[in-house]
């Protein structure tokens, strides 16, 4: 493969796996605030709206590097991948513009009133700007997976004039696979929200700090979490079902399947091995279940990786190992939640359960980036599954362009990432604003 | 590929999203770039942060919009435009992201050294924006060697030429000129005054610049081809002289928010005059004009293009709306300690 395609895969990758540190968290803390602030308006209690005030602001400082760095994305469709903007841009394109239409701008304009309205407007405005916020971001999220979900399942196109033409705008909107992306990615920042208000307010529990207030951001984020981990346990199911149909290389490659048998079974630990094609290792099976799994029977045929030539296989071991640490920490988000809720009167005198809940934080991220691994790894050596190869996209620029671009992009990155997860950190020990009538009175900027 | 009306409606709006962008974005990135002109301590400094930040992140929206509509209505010019300019346009790219967390995050920490080093990253970021944007577009204005297949024969360097030196000094002063009416329009006293002297001193640079670049124009590029053939369109270049020369008098009576207006239809007439006279050309080649890009040449299919047109009627309006209202609601002066 030419090293243009490698920088600019590896850039898109990075930059990519970097943006979306900071997309789940939009999802889902700006939902759990908006939930408190309402709570606030319904109850008249304080604490709630200490609390919007409070996860609200953590939600502001990852919210920014998640805007700019979101632009990236969009600008490398062009800059790095000029021959599949040339011959999709038609379908591609407009989801990407009504994306930016629909969301992006409710998004900005909403947080600003959000957040430099707080003081100066009614309260049933900020909260009507929360709620705005959060469905901006939403709606985003449709849209963009609606994108993905059409690389991954092209339709509703064309072959015309040398390029794909969109042929039904409908059946691109209401392409199966984008919608099970939705459901699947959605839920996946709502939990990951979930679990950072239950590990930071985790955190202050076990140090005896402020008991009443995080006691009602627990519990409230405990029974969110719990309801959005059990629900990606079910649209993950049927995002399975829907790669046995649409991408049957992704799935042999997920469950390390290398031949084609009835009854595939489910390994829960193997080591595939790419030039032998076969697993060195394989040990706990569990009779099959990828059959099952897939086509809801256990003596279902799934075919193996051996069917495809080398060149049209995914890799194997990151796509199959990326899977299984997604799974697993998805069943892991689902006991803990159980535990979080049963606990969710008095967790403070579970001082286990705390720890656990301070030290899963990042586990939720991880699950993410791994089920996104799974996702568009997977769909390789395809830009557009079983329609466009990856090689045949990329742009005709020199790959020392890349070669600077790259290193540059991970240098910033890195130092933007160290610190906005430095300042989360920092404001989110040091606990909500004290006196109620401080709360507001400075402005943030 | 016929032409039909929906390639202009969607060159009209191409035109119309970069120029919202370049009127809304302008006013923040001009009062990054004068920064230290008009704060000499920290504390100044935060006003200038507090005047733009409910704004700044609305305003690149519109970049991102100008972005995915030409990657939507014009595939093959967002193809060719963003991988020949890859290294400026990546380069504009980290100017953003790290000026655009400088606003973010410079006020959430009280620390003296990292107040510095945003101010520093905001300052520098601004300031190369605003020139990259210019040179970038002062170059699609004159064009780009571009051959038949839309390969690029250039680089970085190519694009340092006068006239789009030139662009980029305009831009910069433009913006500068914007982003000091602003700051005059949402502070108080002595701060007030001193962006509003400023921007009377960047006026008269950027005043020349602009006499510069409009016949400079007609040296290096055919911008004024179409006004040759169609004289009323010359509305829009003597919009914008008239609203630039309104901005010294408006500072001087101290009506900064009609300044501030006055400076953003200023912007609005010269990227209009611009993009008509760039019509139909959307990124046209100096190598052989029959190898440029036109609305005509790169759109999307008439489906793609209807179905565009009719989600930016219904939501554009809807946009502008609620954009207006959240103008208006965080209409407040910035309170200077």
């Amino acid at each position: 493969m030419e090293i243009i395609v490698w920088l600019s895969r590896l850039q898109f990758a990075a930059t990519a796996m970097f943006h979306f540190l900071f997309v789940p968290l939009t999802l889902g803390l700006s939902f759990l605030t908006a939930i408190y602030q309402t709570l606030w308006l319904k109850t008249g209690d304080e604490d709630y709206k200490r609390a919007a005030r409070f996860w609200g602001k953590l939600f502001i400082i990852n919210f920014g590097l998640g805007v700019v760095t979101g632009i990236t994305l969009e600008f490398q469709f062009g800059t790095n991948w000029r021959h599949y903007s040339e011959f999709v841009g038609d379908v591609f394109g407009p989801l990407l513009a009504i994306e930016a239409t629909m969301a992006f701008f409710l998004e900005s304009v909403f947080i600003a009133i959000w957040w430099f309205g707080w003081n100066r407007l009614s309260p049933k405005i900020t909260t009507l700007a929360i709620w705005l916020t959060t469905i901006g971001s939403n709606i985003s999220a449709l849209w963009i997976l609606l994108a993905n979900g059409w690389m991954q399942n092209p339709v509703g196109y064309v072959i015309k004039n040398g390029r794909a033409e969109l042929a039904s705008f409908w059946d691109v909107f209401t392409n199966s696979f984008g919608w099970l992306e939705f459901l699947h990615t959605v839920p996946a920042g709502y939990v990951v929200g979930g679990f950072f208000v239950l590990g930071i307010s985790a955190y202050h529990l076990l140090k005896k700090n402020e008991l009443t207030f995080f006691k009602k951001s627990f519990k409230v984020a405990a029974i969110w979490t719990l309801i959005w981990s059990i629900s990606l346990l079910i649209t993950g199911h049927f995002h399975g079902e829907e790669v046995a149909k649409k991408q049957p290389t992704k799935l042999a490659a997920m469950e390390a399947i290398w031949e084609t048998k009835k009854g595939a079974d489910f390994p829960l630990i193997a080591f595939p091995d790419e030039k032998k094609e076969k697993n060195i290792v394989e040990v706990l099976k569990i009779p099959g279940l990828v059959s099952f799994l897939s086509y809801n029977d256990f003596s279902a045929e799934v075919k193996g990786l051996k069917e495809w030539p080398k060149e049209e296989r995914p890799p194997v071991v990151l796509t199959f190992w990326s899977f299984r640490i997604m799974v697993g920490l998805g069943l892991l988000f689902i006991l803990l939640s159980i535990w979080a809720v049963i606990k969710r009167k008095n967790p403070e005198n579970y001082p286990l359960l705390l720890r656990l809940l301070l030290i899963n934080i990042p586990l939720p991220y991880i699950a993410c980036e791994a089920g996104w691994i799974v996702t568009d790894v997977g769909r390789q050596p395809w830009i557009i599954y079983g329609f466009l190869k990856t090689n045949d996209a990329v742009s005709p620029i020199s790959a020392s362009q890349v070669g600077i671009s790259f290193p540059a992009f991970i240098v910033v990155y890195s130092i933007l990432g160290i610190i906005c997860f430095w300042l989360i950190i920092k404001y989110a020990r040091k606990g909500p604003e004290i006196e109620n009538s401080k709360i507001g009175t400075s402005i943030d900027y | 590929m016929e032409g039909n009306i929906y390639q202009i409606i969607w060159y009209f709006l191409w035109a119309v999203l970069w120029t919202v962008y370049f009127v809304l974005d302008g006013f923040d990135l001009g009062a990054g770039s004068i920064l230290y002109f008009i704060g000499k301590n920290q504390e100044e400094r935060t006003v200038v942060y507090q005047a733009i930040g409910p704004f700044w992140d609305g305003n690149e929206v519109w970049l991102i919009t100008a972005g995915g509509a030409t990657f939507a209505a014009f595939p093959k010019t967002y193809a060719v435009m963003f991988s020949s300019l890859y290294s400026p346009l990546l380069l504009l790219l980290f100017c953003l992201i790290i000026r655009g967390i400088a606003v973010e995050y410079r006020n959430k920490y009280e620390n003296f050294i990292w107040k510095n080093l945003w101010d520093l990253a905001f300052f520098l970021g601004s300031i190369l924006a605003a020139f990259l944007l210019g040179i970038a577009f002062a170059n699609i204005f004159q064009g780009l060697p571009i051959d038949e297949k839309g390969n690029y024969h250039g680089n970085l360097f190519t694009l340092l030429n006068p006239y789009g030196i030139l662009g980029g000094f305009l831009f910069v002063f433009c913006f500068a000129v914007h982003g000091a009416n602003w700051l005059a329009f949402k502070t108080e006293g002595r701060l007030a005054e001193k962006a509003a002297s400023l921007g009377k001193k960047l006026w008269t640079v950027a005043i020349i610049l602009a006499a510069l670049f409009f016949s400079g124009s007609y040296l290096s590029t055919d911008l004024w081809k179409n006004y040759f053939n169609h004289p009323i369109l010359c509305i829009f270049p003597v919009l914008s002289l008239t609203a630039f020369f309104l901005v010294p008098p408006m500072l001087s009576k101290e009506k900064y928010l009609k300044a501030w207006i006055a400076s953003g239809l200023g912007i609005f007439g010269f990227s209009a005059w611009a993009f008509i006279g760039l019509f139909p050309n959307m990124f046209p080649s100096s190598l052989n004009s029959s190898w440029s890009l036109t609305c005509f040449n790169s759109s999307s299919s008439v489906l793609t293009l209807k179905i565009m047109t009719i989600v930016a009627f219904i939501f554009v309006p809807i946009i502008l709306a609620y954009t207006i209202w959240a103008y208006k609601i965080l209409h407040f002066k910035v309170p200077t300690q």
